[in-house]
């Protein structure tokens, strides 16, 4: 697809190599705003390595190395001079497991926002992010026990709205849903929808009935290489790829 | 059951289950261990209480029970034994946490491979040879510094003591830091944390139960280090908060008595079992607290 | 571009003032970390270098087949080398089967119950007291009460004590290791428990077992408060014949000349150091070797 002007971010020619291993292939992909895009494949095909490097998580992994550029309105997010903890205020993330920090409600939600120094009331920030991410009512009256009391669909969503808090452009999750019961799941799919109003979302799933819900653009990739990306309805109905085909009706059996 | 002699020979049975008392024998030797040395401290420590009332031997100030007018305060040894507890913590504690901390998140895994085993080499050396370093290193180096030290005193054994029980608080720590999940870390990179807000504000408060046991540990070992003591910090029972004077800590004390040719039998004798009692005692305590904490922080990540 | 609804304001590549600061805080938190890193390696590298600039122009074969001597120029080791070989030795016989067993029973043997629990803690806060308690506990029961006097075998029957914890604890470690489904697969060709644990959980456990012991031997050699405590602290110009004999060890003829004021005394502690780090290197070199032999299976 060719670039669009509401396209928030670019990757180009985007290679992640392992030491040697390349886990990512020449990746050409664009993120449009305010719309969610699923990036499905098996597992080991290089999606959450693509995914983690939108806000520069492999980082911290060593031997990690990466070639091309990933543009963020223009500008290259690994160009020179450009800090990552700033890049990570600009996109949020949610990962495969619920990782609330070990401290209270209120303060997993609160201390991005205060160490950062995000202006206004931190009180109605973090009341902000918790009715946004759907969880207030459950918590408002125990804001300050541990975060870890919280079921697991709660703590997901605690950890969404710890980056909503935030306030970033983009939020990319990391499988959000594979550690949760079913009820928790759709709870979070219903939320994705009224996060789009606001947010540009990356998701990436293994569950393609859930990309096939909840995204409005779908890549396909496998053995680290983008196989297809198009409208999500194109590419689950009419794949242009004999790959990309097999896998969707595969799975479907 | 009649078809008993189908499934089983008793000559089996037999061999199995005096093996499996003779392995439970083995197993029981720690408790027994734990029994006799309690047992002999409680027996003669009581028997010194009938000569020195337990108040004067736990709040008297001077400890002279070989010299005319005897006393026996236990509080200059324990004064001393504190001294070396306080200066070998300034030492090991934030150097030891410093280092896990280096060592679980952000030491590479090259620079892992070399630190852990000079870790493990400093931990196996044994004390005596700190006891050597203390006096022929340390020492020198603090009389070089300051004026008035003496030349046996509390600081030097303090401070080889701290970096004796360093490897021990770096490598527990270094275990209680790296049993916090990778994901918390993630979970504080993604909103915009720096290395040291994601180190400093979440992974060692997660961590902070391992670091108290750690730290309980340490001091234990430092309260019951016997031989740096012995050859650096003297051998005067000096009620003193000084680092440079000489003082005497309960083991060496100990020590100090079985060197010299004290009857079996005497008041003096006793005192020995009266000192190592308090000194079980408290590191029995601080154990007990520290292998507590540590089971239960094991329990939650696993 | 369209404006972004993030209130972050500002495109990247400008690091606020407060965001330079704070990256300047990690910087120096790390450097701070670096540096206690480097502090405590090069203690070791002092250390060394200490001991071996005091202690190397004494070290020759007179100084190994010498006895112990008021004239530094003849004084050696020799009574302390064999002594502390004797003791290792003994000790090794006393402790390696009782903590291997105890090791067994706690892993594959005990039953859930009370009196395990009750053992495992006692065990595990053995490991943690003074080693001079073990002395004194030598000296009333083996030295006094068995009237073993001071001994080979004395001191052999304290060191055993005081590192069978520490045996028991690294065993058990080792044996947990073992797959259970090796041991299902056994028993489920008929074998009994103990046929189980010989032809199978032990062979698969020994290296591990072995690390443990050596390391645990180590640590008896470089022990003095316990000896001391028992009485080794004595002259001895010969080398002991049997268990029963009197004997120096290797940490205590240290002790003994570092705690003279004269320099060339100390200067034959450091000799004696360097002797002691050499048998405690080998010993650990060994124990790298097995568990890297046994790691390769």
């Amino acid at each position: 697809m060719n670039t669009r002007d509401d396209a928030v971010l670019e990757a180009r020619d985007v290679t992640i190599r392992y030491g040697e291993q390349a886990a990512v292939k020449n990746v050409n992909l664009s993120i449009y705003e305010k719309k969610i895009t699923a990036i499905i494949g098996p597992s080991g095909c290089g999606k959450s390595t693509l995914l983690r490097s939108l806000n520069r998580m492999n980082d911290f992994i060593e031997h990690v190395t990466q070639d091309g550029e990933i543009l963020y309105r223009n500008t290259n997010l690994y160009g020179e001079g450009v800090d990552p903890v700033e890049v990570r205020l600009h996109m949020g993330m949610v990962f495969q497991r619920p990782n609330p920090f070990p401290k209270s409600i209120f303060r997993n939600v609160a201390w991005g926002p205060t160490i950062n120094g995000l202006p206004g009331d931190i009180n109605l920030r973090v009341e902000r992010a918790l009715k946004q991410a759907a969880l207030w009512n459950e918590v408002k009256d125990r804001l300050n026990d541990s975060a870890l009391n919280l079921s697991g669909g709660q703590q997901q969503r605690l950890c969404i709205a710890r980056a909503l808090a935030m306030e970033p452009e983009v939020i990319l999750m990391d499988e959000p849903c594979s550690a949760l019961d079913p009820v928790s799941t759709s709870r979070i799919e219903d939320l994705l929808f009224e996060l789009k109003q606001n947010y540009t979302i990356v998701i990436v799933t293994h569950n393609m009935q859930q990309a096939s819900r909840v995204s409005d653009y779908t890549a396909f990739m496998e053995n680290g290489s983008l196989i297809e990306y198009g409208d999500t309805d194109q590419v689950f109905t009419r794949p242009k790829q004999k790959r990309t085909e097999d896998y969707v009706t595969g799975r479907f059996g | 059951m009649n078809t008993m002699t189908l499934l089983t020979t008793s000559k089996y049975r037999w061999g199995e289950a005096i093996l499996r008392q003779l392995f439970f024998l083995c197993a029981l030797i720690s408790v027994l261990t734990t029994v006799i040395v309690i047992g002999i401290l409680a027996v003669e420590t009581s028997s010194f209480f009938q000569q020195v009332s337990i108040t004067d031997f736990l709040f008297g100030t001077e400890w002279r029970p070989m010299l005319e007018p005897k006393a026996y305060g236990i509080l200059p040894l324990l004064g001393g034994t504190m001294l070396i507890v306080v200066g070998s913590s300034i030492v090991a504690l934030p150097v030891g946490l410093a280092c896990a901390v280096y060592l679980s998140e952000y030491a590479s895994d090259r620079a892992r491979n070399i630190i852990k085993p000079v870790l493990e080499v400093l931990a196996g050396i044994p004390t005596v040879v700190y006891g050597y370093f203390a006096i022929s290193f340390v020492t020198p180096g603090l009389r070089f510094v300051f004026d008035d030290v003496q030349i046996f005193n509390a600081a030097s054994a303090a401070i080889v003591v701290g970096i004796m029980v360093l490897p021990m608080v770096a490598s527990l720590c270094d275990d209680a830091l790296r049993s916090v999940p990778l994901s918390l870390r993630e979970g504080a990179y993604s909103v915009g944390a720096t290395s040291y807000e994601v180190t400093a504000r979440v992974v060692v408060p997660a961590a902070l139960s391992g670091i108290f046991a750690a730290f309980v540990l340490a001091v234990s070992r430092a309260i019951g280090e016997t031989m740096a003591v012995t050859l650096a910090a003297g051998a005067t029972p000096n009620l003193t908060l000084n680092p440079l004077e000489s003082i005497q800590t309960m083991t060496a004390y100990i020590v100090q008595v079985s060197l010299g040719d004290t009857p079996s039998g005497g008041l003096a004798y006793k005192t020995l079992f009266a000192v190592a009692s308090v000194l079980f005692t408290i590191t029995l305590v601080m154990n007990l607290l520290a292998n507590k904490v540590m089971r239960k922080y094991q329990e939650v990540y696993e | 571009m369209k404006t972004s609804p993030s209130s972050n304001g500002e495109s990247l590549g400008h690091r606020s003032a407060s965001l330079r600061r704070r990256h300047l805080i990690a910087a120096l938190f790390k450097a701070l970390c670096i540096g206690f890193t480097l502090f405590a390696v090069s203690v070791l590298g002092l250390l060394i270098a200490q001991v071996g600039a005091d202690g190397l122009p004494w070290l020759d074969t007179q100084f190994l087949n010498n006895f112990p001597s008021r004239f530094p120029e003849k004084a050696g080791i020799k009574s302390a080398l064999y002594g502390t070989l004797w003791v290792v030795s003994l000790t090794a016989l006393i402790a390696l089967p009782m903590g291997v067993l105890a090791a067994i029973y706690l892993e594959d043997y005990a039953p859930a119950s009370r009196l395990t629990r009750v053992i495992e803690i006692n065990i595990a806060n053995l490991a943690g007291v003074p080693s001079i308690v073990y002395g004194i506990l030598g000296l009333a029961i083996f030295v006094r009460f068995f009237g073993l006097e001071r001994s080979v075998l004395a001191g052999a029957m304290t060191m055993s004590l005081l590192i069978l914890p520490v045996i028991i604890i690294s065993s058990k470690e080792a044996i947990r290791a073992v797959p259970s489904s090796i041991r299902l697969a056994a028993y489920a060709v008929g074998a009994t428990q103990w046929q189980v644990v010989r032809s199978h959980v032990l062979p698969a456990a020994i290296p591990g077992i072995l690390t443990g012991v050596i390391l645990a031997l180590s640590r008896a050699i470089g022990e003095t408060a316990p000896l001391i405590m028992i009485g080794a602290l004595t002259y001895v110009a010969f080398t002991p014949e049997g268990p029963m004999d009197e004997f120096t060890a290797l940490p205590i003829q240290i002790f003994n000349w570092a705690s003279r004021p004269q320099a060339e005394f100390h200067e034959l502690a450091a000799a004696g150091i360097i002797v002691l780090l050499v048998v405690l290197l080998t010993m650990n070199a060994l124990a790298v070797f097995i568990r890297y032999k046994g790691t390769q299976k």
